[in-house]
């Protein structure tokens, strides 16, 4: 038994829905209790979907058990055909229906249906959500994919976008629209508004892009085995990935690299001067692989913030991260404890976090803020307007997305000026912001403490202690550099044995990191 | 007291034949009821033992109340659990352990059964019987089920208050005890009010904490706040106390009806009542007719959802102006729900269960003004035209009670009042 108190990913069978939700003409017949139907409300209220998932639930009670639950099953898969007349029919098992074993893949083969009945097989109890999704996808691919005559002229298929995806939906339309410019044409993006049909003609593009490989790499595998195509490596988020991606599709292809940076703006507002205080910015990243990889080369390289820790929750893409987190020169977290990776933000005090939905609670929690990069995200992560992450469109709103949390640059150097003013005081916090979350200070206990020394560090097997005159000069530096700024004096002092932190600490310790 | 009322219905709808439906249920696990019983109860915390896909419910029903460290949380099920590898009993043993050491402000801990903890058999509660012994007296240890397969939503509340009923001390003290989580604020009213009559001394279950906790015995009265608490109604019968039954307190009537079958029952007088009741009636009257301005004369449609949907329905058609086309419920419950039913004049059809393709079809036929139903329901149905009402925010917002009436009456009307108030297309 695990102790679970938030989770990053679903079970499998969620995973499956994004994918049977993000398709049309296609049915999911799943084998489940009554209280499983939440999971259409991530769909249709976080993702604010205008229909309900194509899933039919067999909602057995225990009173059924023992008695006729394959009855009941085989009776919602002939009502879910008549009803909704499907292309195909996934059917699966949800966690409950694993252990009562009615086999779910056998019962559907016996019914007679006129269309294909897929089944999955997901562990619920071994598996999560990204894994569901990739493998329902591979299925429905190995199951609908026929060998087709490839197209004259040169396509790509867009694969792994689904439902509940972060941007998924604004991507899609980057990418075809980049790839047009290359004279590339789509020819099916799938899962994410593909039918069965469309399915079946994947095998006529000339390669992939693999645009998530969380939810469609053992596809892309599969493909390329199968029919030969090819698919891409580079993940197109950012300025430099996406130039990368334009190569690579032009070795693929054997085209021109052509990439139309006409409405490429990121890099002059990253050069322009008011990003200067985004120098060395000290960031975390968290969330799934694919994105936390694309956004740590952002950050540094195109943003020019420090990055001081990464971490992803999908087992599957640990290596990855493991890799690039030694690239880094930081530590890699691998977890899906949500408890352990507030620990490490608390540990590392970052000015800023870049994750998912967790994150942004975490962030608030210690006053430290938060842009999200990474599904699992809530509704104001699907927003109206178009907002991709991949190319050139996708840059841009990195910009402005990682930029809005933070304070402006004038504004930060009008709060240092000013900081004991009434009005600009250290929890003013940034102007363009309404109602804003109480900041918790970083560990740092309130002035009307007695003016004795309070132990105020956050970790370190030496007790390092402030005294009370530098615990109040801590307090007069803004509170978006405070958590740098007592981090730095305290490793400063622990490296130097001081055990008391002085005023003299304190600016000794600035001075040493000044750059 | 009743007299300032519309008469009660030549006929009610309890003789109505009631449309018993078995087919795909679009409902919440009785795991739901953590997210507000974890806020009410504060000394307690919630130990699911289930799977991920109970943990994700949670976190999905909780949506953006994420507490850093909440009372609750899921012991999720491992294949070694499953494969008998791991002794599940020791497991969990294990689990509460860690639990408590790192949490000494527990003072009273569930252990929730699941779908796939009751498939497995899994049995809690002797678990919670071995840990109560070992944890005592600084904790106290019970088990009731949760699951999908056994409780629908709202049961989930009734299924942890049935829970409680055994181990509360017995006494022959006459009292009054009110039975379900409200909100504190809604909760001080109504004792306020019981009390203003001299009634009294009052109890509320649950309690907010082990430590004002009281007995139980023949000479408790108690009156239920929440149609759900049908297994607890029956085990506060088993110890002996006995049931005021009235119709819930929603709006000015139910309110009115409920005080004054608990006013009888302790010889109030009616000059007494009225003199308590009649400002804070005066006042829902009036809050009931502003904010049902929009809804008179409309058609409403329920899906089966908190088990709040006779009362509601009641409350709709009587103080609201609403005419009922159907009301669904997960289930009825007669004892419980009698005197509703009796107030609910004959005419809508009154289902049990669900089959919510059936249903769909059965709603989108009679295309009416407003539509109760769950979350995965609203947005496909508002994206058809239909106006909807997430029931869900029926059991998380206050309600109850005279203060509530224009509030409740104001959650139905909003999203009436929004479909006529937004115009986008253009002028000519
Ligand atoms: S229906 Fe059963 S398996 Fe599903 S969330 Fe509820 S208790 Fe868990």
């Amino acid at each position: 038994m695990k102790l679970t108190v938030w989770t990053y990913e679903g079970p499998p069978h969620v995973g499956a829905m994004r994918v049977a939700t993000a398709m049309k003409g296609l049915h999911y017949v799943l084998h489940a209790p009554q209280g499983d139907t939440y999971a259409d409300l991530l769909f249709t209220m976080i993702e604010r979907r205008n229909h309900r998932p194509p899933v039919t639930y067999t909602t057995f009670q225990a009173r059924d058990l023992g008695s006729d639950t394959a009855h009941l099953f085989k009776g919602a898969c002939l009502e879910a055909y008549e009803r909704f007349k499907p292309e195909a029919i996934l059917v699966g098992a949800s966690c409950t229906a694993e252990l009562i074993q009615d086999d779910p893949g056998g019962m559907s083969e016996t019914l007679g249906l006129p269309v294909p009945a897929i089944p999955l097989e997901l562990p619920s109890y071994q598996r999560k959500e990204n894994f569901g999704a990739d493998e329902a996808f591979f299925q429905i691919v190995k199951a609908l994919a026929r060998p087709v005559e490839k197209t004259s002229h040169v396509t790509a298929n867009l694969i792994g976008p689904t439902a509940l995806g972060f941007r998924h939906r604004d991507d899609i339309t980057e990418l075809t629209a980049l790839l047009s410019d290359m004279g590339i044409g789509v020819n099916v993006v799938a899962p994410y508004d593909a039918t069965p049909r469309d399915i079946a003609r994947l095998g006529a593009a000339h390669f992939n892009v693999l645009m998530y490989p969380e939810t469609a790499e053992t596809a892309a595998r599969y493909l390329e085995r199968e029919f030969g195509q090819p698919y891409t490596k580079t993940i197109p988020i950012g300025v430099g990935a996406t130039r990368d991606f334009v190569s690579e599709i032009a070795k693929i292809t054997g085209r021109n690299a052509a990439l139309d940076e006409a409405r490429l703006r990121m890099p002059w507002y990253s050069a322009s001067v008011d990003s200067t205080y985004l120098t060395g910015k000290r960031v975390f990243l968290f969330g799934d692989g694919t994105h936390v990889a694309a956004c740590a080369r952002v950050a540094r390289d195109e943003m020019g913030f420090e990055v001081v820790g990464m971490g992803c929750y999908n087992r599957e893409q640990a290596r990855l991260i493991r890799g690039l987190a030694k690239e880094f020169g930081v530590d890699p977290l691998i977890t899906d404890d949500y408890l352990e990776v507030e620990r490490r933000i608390e540990e590392l005090a970052p000015e800023m976090i870049l994750g998912t939905q967790m994150e942004r609670h975490i962030g608030k929690r210690l006053g430290i803020p938060c842009a999200v990069i990474s599904a699992p995200v809530h509704v104001q992560d699907f927003p109206a307007r178009y907002s991709p992450q991949m190319g050139i469109e996708g840059a841009n709103v990195i910009f402005d997305t990682w930029v809005h949390p933070l304070v402006m640059g004038l504004e930060e150097h009008l709060l240092t000026m000013f900081r004991e003013d009434f009005e600009f005081h250290d929890d003013a916090g940034a102007s363009h912001h309404g109602g804003k979350a109480k900041l918790r200070e970083m560990g740092i206990t309130e002035p009307e403490t007695p003016a004795e020394s309070v132990d105020m560090t956050t970790s370190g097997p030496v007790e390092i202690v402030w005294l009370p005159a530098a615990e109040k000069e801590l307090k007069k530096i803004p509170f978006f550099v405070r958590g740098k700024a007592k981090r730095n004096t305290e490793t400063y002092a622990t490296e130097r044995g001081v055990a008391e932190i002085s005023v003299d600490t304190l600016y000794e310790a600035k001075a040493h990191y000044a750059r | 007291m009743t007299d300032r009322f519309a008469p009660p219905p030549s006929k009610g709808c309890s003789a109505t034949p009631v449309l018993k439906e078995r087919g795909q249920h679009e409902v919440f696990c009785g795991l739901t009821g953590i997210i507000w019983l974890h806020r009410k109860m504060q000394d307690a915390f919630f130990l699911v033992v289930g799977s991920r896909t109970c943990a994700h419910l949670l976190q999905s029903a909780a949506g953006v109340m994420i507490f850093a460290e909440p009372r609750f949380a899921t012991a999720i099920l491992e294949e070694t659990d499953l494969a008998g590898l791991a002794d599940a009993q020791v497991e969990i043993d294990r689990v509460v352990t860690e639990l408590l050491e790192r949490r000494p402000d527990i003072k009273q801990l569930f252990l929730v059964g699941s779908c796939p903890s009751e498939v497995i058999k899994l049995d809690l509660a002797t678990a919670a019987e071995r840990l109560s012994a070992q944890f005592a007296p600084s904790v106290r240890v019970l088990s009731y089920s949760g699951s999908g397969i056994e409780t629908t939503f709202t049961q989930g509340e009734d299924a942890c208050l049935a829970a409680m009923v055994p181990v509360l001390p017995k006494t022959d003290a006459r009292e009054l005890l009110l039975v379900g989580a409200l909100p504190d604020v809604v909760e001080e009213q109504a004792v306020g009010l019981l009390e203003a009559m001299g009634i009294g001394p009052i109890r509320v279950l649950p309690a907010p904490g082990r430590d004002s906790e009281y007995g139980i015995g023949p000479n408790t009265v108690y009156a239920l706040t929440q149609p759900f608490l049908t297994d607890t109604h029956e085990a506060l019968q088993r110890r002996g106390a006995r049931h005021l039954a009235a119709p819930f307190p929603f709006g000015e009537e139910g309110t009115t009806q409920w005080l004054w079958t608990i006013a009888r029952e302790f010889g109030v007088s009616a000059e007494k009542f009225a003199e308590v009741t009649d400002a804070p009636r005066a006042r829902a009257r009036k809050a009931v007719s502003q904010a049902s301005e929009a809804l008179n004369g409309r058609s409403v449609f329920f899906f089966p959802d908190s088990q709040l949907e006779i009362p509601l329905a009641r409350f709709l058609t009587r103080e609201c102006g609403m005419q009922a086309v159907e009301v669904g419920a997960p289930f009825i419950h007669r004892a419980v729900m009698a005197p509703d039913m009796d107030l609910l004049a004959e005419g809508p059809v009154i289902a049990e269960g669900q089959d919510v393709d059936k249903q769909l079809d059965r709603c989108r036929a009679a295309r009416p003004d407003l539509t109760v139903c769950g979350l995965g329901l609203a947005n496909p149905l508002e994206a058809e035209g239909l106006t909807t009402k997430w029931a869900i925010e029926l059991v998380f917002t206050p309600v109850h009670f005279y203060e509530q009436a224009g509030d409740l009456a104001g959650l139905f009307s909003r999203p009436v009042r929004r479909r006529d108030l937004l115009k986008l297309e253009a002028a000519e």
